[in-house]
């Protein structure tokens, strides 16, 4: 059996051209949105929230 | 009673002793409970037994007897096999686990120790039915210093330089020195690492620590070792807490970032200092043939 051991939980991002399917998505107003979203997925879904760019968060299970 | 019970008894006696001295409780809190405590006195008992009774029936010629040693192997081989189990079931509840390979060390350790037990009461018998009491005790006194000595192996002092190193973040990169450890999204979480982490180097002192200090078992003893003693700030659920430990590929040093409650920066070095080398991690790589070839050519 393949185990996943690390795996794109949410995708979280203020400019909506810069993404496409996969994860489930939110598309923030502000950067402030944006920070408040990434913090609550982290806690809700014990991952880490990590910056790809400054408008583009992924939450990662490790 | 016959001319070897005192001599049995003495041998006994001087070996459990040395189990005893064995077992203290340090700060890798192993064993730390009565239970645990009793459980290797009275295998020390048994270990200790059976050395002292080897040596009468040396002397009375009873050869066979001798193959009693090896049930005592296969005894204390599951004394190994106890201790990994017990410390491989409970490791998942640690908030930093040991590791495998720390695990596999304590067991070994926790195995050759009757095996020093029945050495010391060889020795003390041999000697009290040979000599008298006075050069027993001194050989049972010598036999349990050695063990101790045979006991403790080096540790990461002894083969590497640990430096305390402020924590940066280049963007949301983690970084102690030039190291990269981590991406930390958040800027609150980023805040409280920056606030309650801490940074070490670790310098390996020649070519063949490079390879033990890359060992993945002996950087998570690391971490397991400084993370029992200063404590540590994360919780379950909270895996951007997570202490990590990375290596410059370049040139070998380690990077290490902890969170610890008592951020006391000498103590940690000293707690850094003196976590032991595990025997699966050791590398020799100068001593190789291959090696020496070159080097000679």
């Amino acid at each position: 059996m393949m185990n996943i051991e690390k795996a794109i939980l949410a995708v979280i991002t203020t400019d909506q051209s810069k993404i496409d399917g996969g994860a489930p998505i939110f598309i923030c107003e502000s950067k402030q949105e944006l920070e408040m979203i990434a913090a609550n997925l982290e806690a809700i879904t014990d991952g880490i929230a990590h910056s790809l760019s400054e408008e583009l968060y992924i939450i990662v299970k490790h | 009673m016959n001319e070897y019970t005192y001599a049995i008894l003495f041998g006994v006696i001087v070996g459990t002793l040395a189990r005893i001295l064995m077992l203290k409780t340090d700060y890798r809190q192993y064993p730390t409970y009565l239970h645990g405590k009793i459980i290797h006195a009275s295998l020390g008992f048994i270990a200790a037994s059976l050395g002292a009774i080897a040596v009468p029936a040396l002397i009375e010629k009873e050869y066979t007897a001798v193959t009693l040693l090896t049930v005592a192997a296969t005894q204390f081989r599951d004394v190994r096999n106890m201790e990994r189990n017990t410390l491989a079931e409970i490791d998942p509840l640690e908030l930093v686990p040991r590791g495998r390979a720390y695990i596999e060390g304590i067991a070994i350790s926790f195995e050759s120790r009757n095996y020093l037990c029945i050495f010391s009461a060889f020795i003390s018998t041999i000697l009290f039915i040979y000599f008298d009491l006075s050069i027993a005790l001194a050989g049972g006194i010598g036999s349990i210093l050695l063990s101790l000595r045979l006991m403790s192996g080096s540790t990461i002092k002894d083969i590497a330089d640990i430096e305390y190193t402020p924590l940066k973040f280049d963007g949301a990169g983690l970084y102690v020195d030039n190291i990269y450890i981590m991406n930390i999204g958040i800027k609150e979480r980023q805040e409280e690492i920056l606030k309650y982490g801490a940074g070490f180097i670790i310098h390996p002192k020649n070519r063949n620590v490079v390879q033990t200090l890359a060992n993945l078992g002996q950087r998570q003893a690391m971490l397991h070792d400084v993370s029992v003693s200063l404590g540590i700030f994360r919780d379950s659920g909270t895996p951007a807490l997570t202490p990590l430990i990375k290596r410059d590929l370049d040139d070998g040093r380690i990077g290490m970032f902890i969170l610890p409650q008592n951020r006391d920066i000498d103590l940690a070095i000293k707690i850094i200092g003196a976590v032991p080398v595990l025997e699966s991690a050791i590398r020799m790589p100068t001593e190789s043939k291959s090696y020496h070839e070159t080097r000679d050519e």
